[in-house]
């Protein structure tokens, strides 16, 4: 193990690293927990220029101001629209493409995936125009279903890198022993591969949801409205109306990360497993 | 009736839903806007009276939310496209006009006699000699003040009339000495540097010349423009520091709290001062001082404007309700409930309103001419070019010659000689 | 008699086995790359046909494109485009920079690869800045920058009695951005490195420690090769994060003040779809410049691949 254990150091050097791990953690989360405090502060503390010293209270009514006064729950809830369509839509596609990728040596089949795997890294602004006329075109723009339609799309390519090397690394032996029994290739996929592949279902899920929850670039591309934006797209807009109430942004931002932060918590193997991803062969 | 739409999909399900609705027998119109609440109201109050004169027309507002109309437009007006549109005079509306997508109403304008009753708005309607928007509301802008701030750094208060270039520069001294600052500004969005500059050029060098400078007619390199610099300059040392990174609202806010003694703004700003605690008691506006002397004075009101689109399918009632808001009794209503001021001169504005009325008599007497804004008056990119020279003068003001440089570039390859 | 039967019907059973086997892979992969073919390959095509446009977005009421062709013309507008060479150069400020989530993730990632009691909760929460959207990210470094109250202008008036406000000050406005952007991209790198350290193997570490390695050398000789890996996605998504530096350039200036942090994404946006934009062809020919400085990392990225399936 490198490093060497703690616990065959001194017993100063272990009391040093308990110490030293709260402090550093405190350090590296200082811009959040600032943000968490302003959030609860209440807007007279800001107004009179107390921004960081003892609050004068805790204010859960700057949550309640943003829920009952600005359409922030409309925008989580657009969020979700997107969302969960997206992940769906990307990991069942993705499941097949990583199947045929995977199991099948047919011509071409390095030239697809890594087709797949290079779209996965181009820069969003060379699909913006055309994708954005397109939406347009097609009466998608400003709705989620178009946003989730480009999502899905997209998000494939990652996913399929995912799966195809998820699928690669399980027993072959399976397979062939089915054709040899005669089971048809969509059986084998359904019956065969596909309750093998759970972990990386859930992996897949949490990642990216967790990547379209935070997308803000196609929000602001596809979207316009409080019908059909997003929290990113919606808080973004919010802060250009909260001018100086920094409260509110602050709530609005610690509401925005919730989801997420959330699910990273509740799957966080599934998550680390996902982003991992190629960092051990 | 009014519509509340965002979308372009939910757009056609309200015309769905119109159409359906019609088997009275009415004659529609449909108006796509952008209106927040209060001139939302009052347009549903000017379409309820136009109603009411022509009951044979049914009137359709569809309206949009105020930022993504600039978007939504740019969509509606060749996918679905209402009768008439909300937009915005001069350069703002060329585009439009040169796609053949706003409609040319010259005739509207000739056989309701708009052209004297709204004089100061024919030059910012015009394109190539034909009208293509009807005016129907505009604001001052000037110089918003805190008398306390003045109090406190024992400056004397501007006289009815503003002060004197030399004395407004005199009593920045002043300010400075009792650490406040004497102009304020929130310029992170940008266009609020254009209204100095603006005011400055008009003020050095008189509206024509600005206008042509806006145009892409003017050497940044002449000495004229030298001289606009020169004066900004002089401005620059008692702009609010950081002005770059904070918002108009911000700067507002330093107004407000007595830490900025002046601010050049449009009149809208007035709400914001007052949510913020000032009243008409410590509020004061007043025109931008004259700086050359002699030049006919000149101000900035950016008018709003609806059109008459090229897909309108009911072009000959579209052009009875363009004709009705262009009319004094709509525009005095209108404006009323709005706090801004008619375009139309025989319209009347609230005289219980210090700054409305001193907007209508800073506006009816500038004899030098109307300016619609930087980012009206200029072409889009230009515009911003600009504006991002503005601000980097009042941050880098050693930096004037490569700024001049880098704008003359722009206008030679924007405007070819 | 019965088995010219069976080898009768066995033939083409096999053969319509075989036919499925060939077809299989098609009909698994229509969906996606049909999906993929409309949203991503075609824009792509599409993208550098309008590059060679100029196109304000506006359609005439029939519906007609009406933009005109220029050729190389918004390419040629580039090279003497003073902003264009501004966002090229902050894009180059962030590649460089940003690297440095490397070894600060690499070493957060070594002072955290304990088995000390809660150490799991520690690793969850340095992973934190990660999870959160980038426009959150963003709000709240405007917030610690903001002037006159915001913590890291008190703190530099403090210390210098002056306070900077780095938001407006165009010399330091790109660093302060990408100081925003490396805390979550160090949490990334931080938690490929853990892995990686995971996986390390024991045997070489203890064998290394018996030849009297320790410290640096071990991390240099003995562990950093074993980590390459982890080393080389870092690298791929360090330069990814960098050069899609979009959301936080938005959030925080808007490119301001006066263009100062344009980066080309946010520039081509900006021309595209910002308020005094809407030139379509000069925006998809930022994006096609953008896309071939990526592509030279996409291929490196492929090639690897490439070279690690056939060795296979």
């Amino acid at each position: 193990m490198f490093p060497r254990p703690i616990q065959q150091s001194g017993q100063a050097a272990q009391w040093l690293y308990t110490i030293a791990l709260p402090v550093a953690l405190i350090i590296w989360l200082f811009p959040l927990l600032g943000v968490a405090l302003t959030s609860l502060r209440p807007a007279s503390d800001l107004a009179q220029g107390n921004y960081f010293g003892m609050p004068s209270g805790i204010a859960w009514e700057n949550y309640a101001y943003i829920f009952t006064k600005t359409p922030i729950g409309q925008y989580m809830v657009n969020s979700l629209w997107v969302t969960i369509p997206t992940v769906v839509g990307a990991v069942s596609l993705s499941l097949m493409t990583g199947f045929a990728l995977a199991v099948y040596g047919f011509r071409g089949n390095i030239l697809v995936f890594f087709m797949f795997v290079a779209g996965n890294f181009v820069p969003f602004q060379i699909l913006m125009v055309p994708v954005r006329d397109m939406t347009l075109q097609l009466g998608m723009y400003d709705t989620w279903y178009g946003l989730a339609l480009f999502h899905i799309a997209f998000q494939t390519g990652f996913c399929t890198l995912f799966m195809r090397n998820f699928i690669k690394a399980l027993p072959y032996e399976l397979i062939e022993a089915a054709r040899v029994e005669g089971v048809a290739e969509w059986r084998i996929f359904w019956f065969i591969v596909l309750p093998l592949m759970r972990p990386a279902i859930a992996a897949l899920s949490v990642l990216v949801f967790t990547f379209i929850w935070n997308d803000f670039f196609w929000a602001t591309v596809l979207t316009q409205g409080v019908d059909s934006q997003p929290i990113t797209a919606g808080l973004s807009s919010l802060n250009g109306q909260w001018i100086a109430q920094w409260h509110l942004v602050s709530a609005g931002s610690i509401l925005a990360a919730l989801p997420p932060v959330l699910m990273f918590f509740l799957m966080q193997k599934h998550f680390i497993a996902g982003l991992t991803l190629g960092a051990v062969k | 009736m009014v519509r509340y739409t965002k979308g372009a999909v939910a757009l056609s399900a309200a015309m769905l839903l119109a159409t359906s609705a019609l088997a009275q027998d009415k004659r529609v119109v449909t108006w796509n806007a952008d209106y927040d609440p209060i001139p939302l109201a009052a347009a549903e109050a000017l379409i309820a009276d136009f109603e009411a004169a022509n009951p044979e027309i049914d009137v359709q507002l569809n309206n949009f939310d105020h930022e993504a109309y600039k978007n939504a437009i740019r969509n509606f007006l060749t996918a679905d496209p209402p009768d008439l549109a909300n937009w915005y005079a001069a350069n703002r509306m060329r585009p439009f006009v040169e796609a053949g997508l706003f409609a040319d109403i010259s005739d509207v304008w000739a056989d309701n006699g708009l052209n004297d009753a709204l004089a100061s708005s024919v030059l910012s309607s015009t394109i190539d000699g034909k009208q293509y928007a009807v005016p129907y509301t505009y604001y001052q802008w000037g110089i918003y003040y805190n008398r306390d701030a003045y109090k406190a750094a024992g400056v004397d208060l501007p006289a009815d009339g503003g002060v004197s270039w030399d004395q407004f520069l005199a009593n920045c001294e002043k300010f400075k000495a009792a650490g406040i600052d004497c102009v304020t500004t929130g310029s992170s969005a940008l266009w609020p540097v254009a209204g100095i500059f603006d005011y400055i050029s008009m003020r050095t060098n008189g509206y024509q010349f600005h206008s042509d400078l806006a145009a892409g007619k003017i050497s940044w390199k002449s000495p004229e423009v030298k001289a606009v610099f020169d004066n900004f300059g002089k401005l620059q040392p008692f702009v609010t520091a950081n002005h770059a990174a904070i918002d108009w609202q911000d700067a507002a806010a330093l107004l407000v709290q007595g830490k900025a003694a002046n601010y050049v703004m449009g009149n809208f700003a007035v709400g914001v001062f007052k949510e913020g605690g000032m009243t008409n008691d410590n509020l004061g506006f007043m025109v931008f001082p004259e700086i050359t002397a002699g030049i006919a004075r000149s101000e900035e009101a950016p008018t709003d404007t609806v059109h008459l689109t090229s897909g309108a399918k009911n072009p000959e009632d579209a052009k009875k309700l363009l004709a009705y808001i262009a009319s004094a009794d709509a525009q005095s209503k209108w404006n009323g409930a709005v706090g801004q001021l008619p375009t139309n001169k025989n319209a009347t504005v609230d005289a219980a309103d210090p700054f409305l009325t001193a907007g209508f008599q800073a506006l009816s007497t500038a004899t030098g001419g109307i300016a619609q804004f930087w980012d009206r008056d200029a072409d889009a990119e230009y515009a911003k070019a600009g504006m991002e020279g503005f601000q980097q003068f009042l941050v880098q003001p050693d930096q004037l010659d490569a700024i001049l440089d880098r704008l003359e570039q722009t206008r030679l390859r924007l405007y070819p000689q | 008699m019965a088995a010219d039967m069976t080898a009768a019907s066995a033939a083409p059973r096999r053969a319509r086995k075989w036919n499925q086997r060939s077809i299989a892979p098609w009909l698994f992969l229509a969906p996606g790359l049909f999906m993929f073919t409309v949203y991503v390959l075609w824009p792509i095509v599409q993208s550098i046909t309008l590059s060679f446009y100029d196109w304000n977005g506006l359609y005439n009421k029939d519906g007609q494109f009406t933009g005109t062709f220029v050729g190389m013309g918004n390419y040629a507008e580039l090279m003497s485009d003073p902003a264009f060479e501004t966002s090229l150069w902050n894009n180059l400020k962030w590649l460089v920079l940003y690297m440095a989530a490397l070894p600060i993730g690499l070493f957060i990632a070594i002072f955290l690869n304990q088995t000390v009691r809660g150490i799991r909760i520690y690793k969850s929460l340095f992973f934190f800045p990660f999870v959160i959207s980038q426009v959150v990210v963003g709000l709240i470094f405007a917030w610690f920058y903001a002037p006159n109250f915001g913590l890291f202008y008190l703190l530099t008036e403090k210390l210098t009695g002056q306070g900077t406000a780095i938001l407006a000050d165009p010399d330091l406005v790109t660093y302060g951005i990408i100081a925003a952007g490396l805390w979550p991209q160090i949490a990334y790198v931080m938690i490929l490195y853990l892995t990686g350290l995971n996986n390390v193997a024991p045997d070489q570490i203890e064998a290394a420690r018996l030849d009297g390695a320790k410290g640096w050398r071990m991390l240099w000789f003995v562990v950093l090769p074993q980590l390459r890996p982890a080393t080389f996605i870092a690298v791929i998504v360090t330069v990814i994060g960098a050069l899609r530096s979009f959301d936080l350039v938005s959030i925080m200036t808007n490119g301001g003040p006066f263009g100062s942090s344009r980066v080309l994404s946010y520039y081509m946006f900006e021309m595209a779809l910002g308020e005094y934009g809407y030139r379509m062809g000069f925006g998809a020919a930022i994006a096609v410049v953008l896309f071939a400085i990526m592509m030279v990392f996409i291929s490196g990225f492929i090639w690897k691949m490439w070279r690690d399936e056939t060795e296979r």
